[in-house]
């Protein structure tokens, strides 16, 4: 005990407490990958959601046929009559990435599937952001509150909800990387070096690379630049640093092919250019005034500036209106003007991460990092250094775009983590000070920067006593107490968060047997593997774009749309089909020679994320397209009820959709009886028929259920008066009383 | 260690000269104010020549060679079209780049800044010029296809 004392005060209680801080480091990412696996630990080691299965499928197509084959994919099993340029049209960054391990993995001879590395390349990605927001935070305050910012960030849900194990996602890189190009440009900033400007540079182009989010940084960093130079704020450091991340990042970015030339064309990326010109000018003013001190010539310099900076703008929107360069795209309008998208642009609307957040979506994912945030801004305008500025900017900027949307949630958890930090370090700082300051006296000698923030954090107790600041122990006990119990109880709640709510494959639903023990319901890879096995290599597959990826990752078949939305018509289109009639709907499937239908039904389970609840999104987009064939309207019924059961409007009735959906489910149940269990409603007694489709697969929990599309009639008719004969024909068999059925068929 | 010296020596001796030339201009520009603006631009001619060491008045020859390099470049960009719309990004902004990284490079080893760049000596500076011109290059070459 007493060597380990001499130890610490020892010279080399550098090497201690260096030691400590990379052993914290590590339990720290240690701890951020594990609180990642409960999904993989529960389950399997399996891909999740939508979109990283394209992610997935893409690696697994860098991997084994290089990077130029990569490079130049057209991919013709997507989009089916279209195809689609995968190279140019993908952020390939997260692709590179994984391919990069795979290949650097089999050189150290330790052969990795690739799926492996697709699964884990998240938690591994979130130990690295752990690094980066230590190194960040420790730019903003000292080494204690990077510590603590890392702890924070390592196991916050909010950044969780977005990388556990098997979410192979753009964000799985991309939180590390935007928080690492921040500490970059805040290095830069601070020492005024080229070279960090330079890998701030760099690691900006690998952002660009790897997630479309890299607008935010595009916007952040010209927002700092040109808050500072407000504030008069403006130093030779901002110059180099500023001007040497966007000359060479705006070069990097130009290299990736989905970027292109956006950089100079579309209007988010405006910001950038034109506080670089603003700091030309800024600069060359600075170093006249510097060759002539005369006072007017300054106030001259000053509306030159003035006058620049507004002709500029001017010409900017006059090139934004004449259509030069290209106004904002809708994803990124929606952020400001947020009743556009559901008026205009219906997709981006029915997305369900886009819609607003809630405020207990703010406590859920970041429990008491949310109250201690704004302490942590507050503190931040309480030592205003430029980079303070960045932090608050950061702040404000994020917490509005949260506000609006919920994925981006996302950009918040890093800096409320970060501000949340400072505070608490602050408040560490102040009242772990037991040992010094025994005696007031020795105390005021010895600290005279705690002694200002003294009589501000203990404003309550402190007019009893006559000495200034904390010294009785139970003040500071009682304090620390308190934080420590707060934040074991946001590691509590962190991982109860995450094992509950953000560990669920969605592939895979489990559900829990009366007696405790998990029921697993599998259809989707049940029916995906149908597909895969069952069917022609080449068979055309229809389904509502949601499950476009999956089917092209797990069925390996040829889809007509799928998550990347870049063709609203094609959207429309198979909108379109599923929600007219047979008759409309059939020449459409001839058209783009689809063999199989795929609807998700879950009115069996109570399966709530099914086509049926989603069918308004297909009518509302086929509607923007066709507005005179496909009406909302007519799916409601009279009194504005969208309904399903035996008061459904005939429009609802006769839709494919429908049909697909409910086809023969009567027949699981007494007759009369069928039940909707999602929309809670009682079906009418006869089924809808279906003509032009043949039940080709349905899932064991009537989840996913795939139709195959009829040929023509070999005699010519079409099918609904085929199918009739057909009907018909059997019941004549059987009865002589066949003749009025067929009859009655015929009418109907 | 003594060629630090050796670049430390004279430049603290520059900027000495810097700021009493600079008064003596301002004495001299405050006297000429009143006349007309010729003289003061003539004053800041003849001051700028007088105080800038001669790296200096290499690096501003350099930043104006590519000033010229850009604006024939844009010029002939607007005469004969922008066809090859990613060659014309690339030379452009080759210059552009490289202007501003010189003129980094001309602030960082300017030895009136030395306070703001404490941890940037004019070695350092060279060499971050350097580095950062290579990956300008780069990019630029990439980009030209």
């Amino acid at each position: 005990m007493s060597s380990m004392e001499a130890l610490l005060k020892d010279e080399s209680t550098r090497n201690v407490r260096r030691l400590l801080k990379v052993l914290i480091l590590i339990t720290i990412a240690g701890a951020a990958v594990s609180s990642r696996l409960f999904s993989v630990i529960r389950f399997e080691s399996i891909i999740h959601e939508f979109d990283p299965w394209f992610n997935f499928r893409a690696s697994k197509y860098l991997v084994k046929n290089g990077f130029y084959n990569f490079w130049d994919w057209f991919d013709d099993r997507t989009w089916h009559p279209l195809g689609r340029v995968t190279g140019g049209t993908l952020y390939p960054g997260l692709m590179v990435t994984s391919g990069a391990i795979y290949h650097i993995l089999r050189m150290l001879s330790m052969p990795v599937d690739i799926r492996n590395i697709c699964v884990l390349l998240a938690p591994a990605f979130s130990g690295l952001t752990a690094l980066a927001t230590y190194l960040f935070t420790k730019e903003m305050k000292d080494e204690s509150a990077g510590l603590l910012a890392a702890a924070f960030i390592g196991i916050a849900p909010g950044y969780i909800s977005r990388s556990v194990a098997g979410s192979y996602d753009n964000e799985a890189i991309a939180i590390f990387l935007l928080m690492f190009t921040f500490y970059l440009w805040i290095k830069a900033l601070k020492d005024g070096s080229a070279f960090w400007g330079a890998l701030c540079a760099l690691f900006y182009f690998y952002m660009v690379a790897a997630w479309g989010g890299y607008v935010f940084i595009t916007n952040m960093i010209p927002l700092h630049a040109f808050v500072l130079v407000l504030m008069g704020r403006y130093s030779p450091r901002l110059y180099v640093a500023y001007t040497s991340w966007f000359a060479l990042g705006t070069l990097g970015s130009m290299q990736v092919p989905f970027v292109g030339f956006l950089p100079i064309r579309s209007s988010e990326h405006m910001a950038a250019l034109g506080v670089f010109g603003l700091l030309q000018l800024v600069g060359f003013v600075e170093f006249v005034r510097y060759q002539v001190p005369s006072r007017q010539f300054k106030t001259l310099l000053k509306a030159l500036i003035f006058i620049v900076f507004a002709l500029s703008s001017a010409i900017l929107v006059l090139l934004t209106v004449s259509g030069v360069i290209a106004p904002w795209s809708g994803r990124f309008y929606s952020l400001w003007d947020t009743g556009y998208a559901k008026i205009h642009i219906p997709i981006i609307a029915s997305v369900s991460e886009h819609q607003p957040t809630a405020w207990p979506a703010f406590f859920f994912d970041l429990e008491m990092l949310i109250w201690l945030f704004p302490a942590g801004i507050y503190m931040c305008f309480s030592t205003l250094q430029d980079q303070h500025v960045f932090v608050i900017i950061y702040g404000i900027m994020a917490s509005y775009f949260a506000g609006v949307m919920v994925r981006l949630m996302l950009t918040l958890t890093p800096v409320v983590c970060v501000s949340a930090a400072i505070a608490l370090s602050n408040i560490l700082d102040v009242y772990l000070s037991i040992k010094t300051p025994t005696t007031p006296t020795v105390g005021a000698s010895s600290a005279d920067d705690r002694k200002e923030k003294k009589p501000r954090v203990n404003i309550l107790s402190a007019g009893k006593d006559s000495i200034v600041g904390i010294y009785s122990k139970a003040s500071n006990i009682a304090v620390i107490a308190a934080f420590s119990i707060y934040l074991f109880v946001f590691v509590l709640h962190c991982t109860w968060v995450t094992s509950n709510a953000y560990s669920s494959p969605s592939v895979v639903l489990a559900s829990r047997l009366p007696d405790g023990s998990q029921h697993i319901i599998d259809d989707y890879r049940e029916a995906y593997y149908w597909l895969r096995k069952n069917t022609p290599d080449d068979a055309k597959i229809m389904s509502w774009w949601d499950y476009g990826y999956q089917i092209g990752g797990m069925a390996d078949r040829t889809t007509l749309v799928d998550n990347n939305t870049w063709n609203n018509t094609h959207i429309a289109t198979v909108g379109k089909a599923m929600s007219s009639r047979e008759e409309v709907a059939y020449p459409i499937l001839r058209q783009h020679d689809v063999d199989y239908v795929l609807v998700i039904f879950g009115g069996l389970l109570g399966y709530s994320g099914d086509d049926i609840n989603k069918f308004l999104w297909m009518i509302r987009i086929a509607e923007g397209v066709w507005p005179d064939e496909v009406k909302e309207r007519d799916f409601f019924t009279p009194r504005g009820e969208y309904r399903v059961d035996d008061a459904a409007t005939d429009t609802m009735k006769n839709s494919l959709m429908y049909k697909m959906s409910y086809y023969n489910y009567q027949s699981l149940f007494p007759a009369g009886q069928a039940q909707d269990r999602v929309r809670n409603a009682k079906l009418p007694a006869v089924g809808p028929t279906l003509s032009i489709l043949d039940e080709a697969f349905t899932s064991e929990n009537w989840i996913v259920r795939i139709y195959k599309v009829k040929d023509l009639d070999n005699l010519g008719r079409d099918h609904v008066s085929a199918a009739a004969f057909g009907a018909g024909k059997k019941k004549s068999k059987k009865t002589k009383a066949g003749k009025g059925a067929q009859r009655k068929l015929r009418v109907v | 260690m003594p060629s630090k010296k050796n670049l430390s020596t004279p430049s603290t001796s520059t900027s000495t000269t810097t700021t009493t030339s600079s008064s003596a201009s301002a004495t001299a520009a405050a006297t000429a104010t009143p006349t007309n603006p010729f003289t003061i631009l003539g004053g800041i001619f003849k001051n700028y020549s007088r105080s800038t060491p001669q790296r200096t008045k290499l690096i501003d020859a350099f930043l104006g060679f590519l000033v010229i390099t850009g604006v024939l470049q844009f010029a002939y960009c607007v005469v004969a079209g922008n066809y090859p719309f990613n060659a014309f990004l690339a030379g452009f902004s080759a210059t552009v780049g490289q202007f501003v990284l010189t003129a980094s490079l001309r602030i960082q080893s300017n030895p009136a800044n030395k306070s703001e760049f404490a941890s940037v000596s004019p070695e350092r500076a060279f060499a971050d010029f350097v580095f950062c011109s290579i990956i300008l290059h780069l990019f630029c070459t990439n980009f030209i296809n």
